[in-house]
């Protein structure tokens, strides 16, 4: 049915382009002269040209204001903030001088069209003009540049040495996270090592791995700098975080980080934008296969103490994987069960 | 060049004598004028255009209607279309929406908009204008088209595999594109993506060596560089781009194509894939997301510039006046041929390079703003006090330039690194781009269609049909990507099959639905244009020699000019392209080939002057 309606409409346009076709040949030849038909069609499209700016103008304006609050997502990192306010200068900017030009080029349209004794002005060129329209935007584009340049250098700096280092993994076609424990420090991995449990490929010779734990949602303290250590598994992915206006690409082989201070918790996101099911969610950026739009995590913004409670309330892998002991190298196990917060009995369980 | 054009011309005696009948093959398919290459060129490309555009109604479909049954679509995609067993939906295969956003990309960018626009209007314009016999070698021309016909016949048949065609998007990043245990697009879909491309680049190639080689040593007695036409300067200018950035691409496949296929690790390093460690170590993604866009960046001045070029001669001929500021036109194009090879890595602001390499392709990229907003002003004075007569080639050239300006101005957003962290890989980009690359580019190729037609197949398109195809398109395009604005700034991602699974994803519904409509309202108003297209070549009503009282060369040639194009000498040249409406001038133009000492009721100071000198130039080329 819908294939039949399909060729129909087609069969549709390509008849009424003929009947226009040969209607318009038809009245051509009784009115005879084709200057008069130039002109007149002149007539309307220079009026079309006005109509357009002016219902194109009106359109543009109504939408921009009727979806603001659609298109304008909150906002909760401090570098966020720096950077809609850039936007922000940056579309007043362009966006004079995309309704000016716009004006100019239509009314133009419409102000010159073919008229039969009229005369274009022959005006090849004016160095004064050209230089002006030169000067001008290159002046707006520096202030534009330094003020991006800042902001750009402030965000990608180094990290504060306070901050809470958050590990992300993507993998087709999810995220996984892994904190550093109570040692404040990630452990080594090596790729090789990653297995069905082992998803990090966690080096558990390093002392350092065995207290890392991995939870199934994201916590960030509010108010902290958050260091994001990325890397990706198979292919690339990218770390998004909207509301946070975070974006990093995930990188096999290739380790990258980008730093932010959340600014709101959770709870005052859901306070201020009146929905009481708002979560912050990780999305991925990077074309990664067929799953890349299904790659989403929850973010949690925690207030401090809350954050702090929170981790250690956390169980270490290393605690959730106990066969994994048997890694450990002999000297480590002891240091490494205390660590990983193992109990003795627990562990000759998992070795029976 | 003199002997050159001596010989050619002897030849085209002996072709008025005996007229020797060339076969159909030598003619229409083998052939080597550059006329028939240019519309074997055009008529590919408007074919691929239609399998392109249609690839996009059918993944806007889905974005616009998450919820739609597509099992009418079976009969044509097959497999692609899942049912589901339980209610008889038919849903699009998630894979298969990526191919098909990945063959509309490549389509779109590479087979319509680098083949059919350069290959049709350098082509056909470049020995027209500067008044050559054909070009420098009409067979080099000849294998242009046809390793870009096996090219394209190469990636037609990767539609019909089982596993599907490429499906890693146009820019092919690996590791997705390497590794066939990734997606089931990166398997044989993705080598005969790579082979076609490499097809592709030598077509690009021998054609892109053809019109520099042309434009420099084939320009007819009189025509300077300061005399050439803008269209002249951008293909000129295309093709070195071309040729200095596609064999960076050709390189980069090459080494993805040892990756995939020889175990070696320039793209590859620790990955852990379908259960398994590769031994790929020390290879980087990110090097190859360089090379790629060491091309993938001029490529897209590669598809602009002819279009600028093209609609520069559109509007000073139908504003009825010389192209304001003629030398600003081209310092500005040269402006951007050269930036465009020094901003490529704007595209990889977060991709994980060094943040300081960012600040200084930050820097270079805005710094293209300059020259692009030149020439924009430039248009717009160029119709100031104009007499403006709108053909609709004349329209099309006007849309052109409202769409350079509306995808533009995002530039200045996202080649600024700290607002591109948010927007980078968002529907915003794909407004952007879309404008200032897709429409724009593709607005100045049916310009050019609809103004040279009359000197490809000697009759007109029909003028009312082309009004309706301006303004359905124009309203259309405009109502496609400016709501798209508001998704990308509100964050929407680009490829995903559906925002369903995310709450900040959520919304704008209706716009989506609404931007589908539009793409599908605007996909159809081209047939408009393909019916007027066909159906002009061969009962259009017949052109006149000049029918847009032009000044170029090419409308001084028969209005169906032969192998030769001209059938006696060539014309010589005397006076720059743009002597439109010219103060004390009879008529509202002065072809390029009128000398200044017929003219000199119009004639400036400094053109009196040459006018005396025209006679003894003529003298010294009778002695040589």
């Amino acid at each position: 049915m819908q294939n039949l309606l399909l060729g129909a409409s087609v069969a549709l346009i390509l008849v009424i382009s003929f009947m226009i076709y040969k209607l318009t040949t038809l009245i051509n030849v009784a009115k005879g002269s084709k200057t008069d038909q130039e002109a007149s069609s002149n007539n309307v499209n220079g009026i079309l040209m006005l109509a357009f700016l002016i219902i194109g103008g009106v359109a543009a304006t109504w939408s921009a204001v009727a979806y603001f609050d659609l298109y304008d997502i909150p906002v909760a990192s401090e570098h966020g903030v720096k950077t809609d306010s850039m936007f922000w200068i940056t579309m007043w900017i362009t966006g004079a001088a995309f309704v000016i030009t716009h004006i100019l080029l239509f009314y133009f349209a419409f102000k010159y069209r073919y008229k039969k004794d009229a005369k274009a002005k022959f005006y090849p060129d004016n160095h004064k003009l050209e230089l002006i329209w030169t000067l001008v935007p290159a002046l707006v584009l520096t202030i534009l540049i330094m003020y991006g340049l800042r902001l750009w250098n402030g965000i990608t700096d180094t990290a504060p040495e306070q901050a809470e280092v958050v590990e992300i993994m993507g993998a087709q076609f999810a995220w996984r996270v892994r904190y550093p424990g109570a040692d404040n420090a990630l452990g080594k991995y090596d790729y090789r090592k990653i297995d069905a449990s082992n998803a990090f490929g966690m080096d558990l010779s390093d002392k350092s791995s065995h207290d890392d734990f991995v939870p199934r949602e994201i916590h960030l303290p509010k108010g902290k700098p958050v260091l994001l250590k990325i890397r990706a598994r198979d292919v690339l992915h990218s770390v998004y975080l909207p509301q946070f206006r975070v974006k990093m690409d995930a990188v096999p082989g290739m380790p990258t980080q980008f730093w932010f201070v959340p600014t709101k918790s959770t709870a005052d996101m859901r306070a201020e934008t009146g929905n009481p099911d708002f979560n912050y969610e990780l999305a991925c950026a990077e074309i990664c296969g067929e799953g890349h739009f299904s790659m989403r995590m929850i973010v949690v913004v925690d207030e401090p103490a809350d954050y702090e409670a929170w981790k250690k309330s956390q169980q270490t892998w290393l605690a959730q994987n106990p066969e994994y002991l048997s890694q450990v190298p002999e000297e480590l196990q002891e240091v490494a069960m205390l660590s990983a917060g193992i109990e003795e009995n627990e562990s000759k369980d998992s070795s029976l | 060049m003199s002997t050159a054009n001596v010989d050619l011309t002897d030849e085209m005696g002996h072709d008025d004598h005996g007229h020797h009948e060339q076969s159909f093959v030598s003619k229409y398919i083998f052939s080597t004028d550059h006329k028939t290459i240019a519309k074997q060129f055009l008529i590919s490309g408007i074919i691929w255009a239609i399998i392109g555009g249609l690839l996009s109604v059918v993944f806007r479909l889905q974005l616009g209607f998450p919820n739609m049954d597509m099992a009418w679509l079976r009969p044509f995609l097959g497999e692609w279309i899942n049912i589901d067993a339980a209610t008889g939906m038919g849903k699009l295969d998630t894979e298969f929406y990526l191919a098909l956003v990945t063959m509309h990309g490549t389509i779109m960018v590479f087979f319509v908009l680098t083949a059919g626009l350069s290959g049709t209007f350098s082509n056909f314009l470049i020995p027209l204008q500067i008044g050559a016999r054909d070009m420098a070698s009409g067979f080099m021309n000849m294998l242009s088209y046809w390793f870009f016909f096996l090219s394209s016949v190469i990636m037609f048949a990767s539609f019909f595999i089982s596993t599907g065609p490429a499906s890693g998007s146009w820019v092919i990043y690996p590791p997705l594109s390497a590794l066939p245990q990734s997606m089931s697009g990166a398997g044989l879909g993705m080598t005969l993506w790579l082979v076609a491309m490499a097809l592709f680049i030598v077509s690009t190639l021998l054609g892109g060596i053809n019109y520099i080689a042309t434009i420099i040593n084939l320009r007819t007695d009189g025509m300077s560089f300061t005399k050439m036409p803008l269209t002249i300067w951008a293909f000129f200018l295309t093709a070195i781009i071309g040729l200095l950035s596609f064999p960076v691409l050709l390189s980069a496949a090459l080494l993805l194509i040892l990756d995939r296929s020889f175990g070696t690790s320039f793209f590859l390093s620790e990955i852990y894939i379908g259960g398994e460690a590769l031994p790929n170590m020390g290879g980087s993604p990110i090097l190859f997301q360089h090379l790629f866009w060491f091309l993938g960046h001029p490529e897209v001045y590669i598809v602009l510039l002819p279009s600028l070029g093209i609609t520069s001669e559109i509007i000073a001929t139908n504003a009825r006046k010389p192209i304001f500021g003629y030398r600003a036109m081209i310092g500005s194009m040269m402006g951007i041929a050269i930036l465009s090879f020094v901003v490529w890595a704007h595209h990889m602001f977060v991709t994980g390079m060094n943040p300081f390499a960012g600040s200084i392709f930050m820097l270079l990229t805005l710094i293209i703003a300059v020259p692009s907003a030149i020439k924009a002003f430039n248009y717009i004075t160029t119709l100031w006090k104009g007499n403006i007569i709108f053909t609709p080639a004349m329209m099309f050239s006007i849309g052109l330039v409202s769409f350079f300006i509306s995808g533009g101005v995002t530039g200045i957003f996202l080649g600024n690194a700290a607002l591109d962290i948010q927007l980078h890989d968002t529907y915003f980009v794909t407004a952007h781009f879309h404008l200032v690359m897709g429409s724009a580019a593709f607005f100045g190729m049916i310009a050019g269609v609809y103004h040279w037609f009359p000197k490809m197949f000697g009759r007109m398109m029909d003028r009312k049909l082309g009004y309706i195809h301006f303004w359905t398109s124009f309203i259309g395009i405009y109502l496609i990507f400016f709501p798209m604005h508001y998704i990308g700034i509100a964050g929407f991602p680009r490829r995903y099959y559906s925002f369903t699974n995310f709450d900040a994803f959520s919304t704008f519904t209706d716009l989506n639905a609404f931007i589908s409509i539009a793409a599908i309202a605007t996909f159809v108003a081209q047939l408009i244009f393909v019916f007027n297209f066909f159906y002009s070549i061969f009962k259009g009503r017949r052109a006149t020699q000049n029918p847009w009282n032009s000044t170029t060369l090419e409308w001084t040639t028969p209005i169906e000019p032969g192998h030769g194009n001209w059938p006696g000498p060539i014309p010589k040249v005397y006076r720059w392209p743009y002597d439109l409406s010219k103060p004390g001038a009879k008529e509202d133009f002065i072809p390029q080939n009128v000398p200044f000492a017929e003219t000199p009721e119009s004639n400036l100071p400094h053109e009196q002057e040459l006018a005396g000198l025209e006679g003894k130039e003529d003298n010294t080329i009778k002695v040589d």
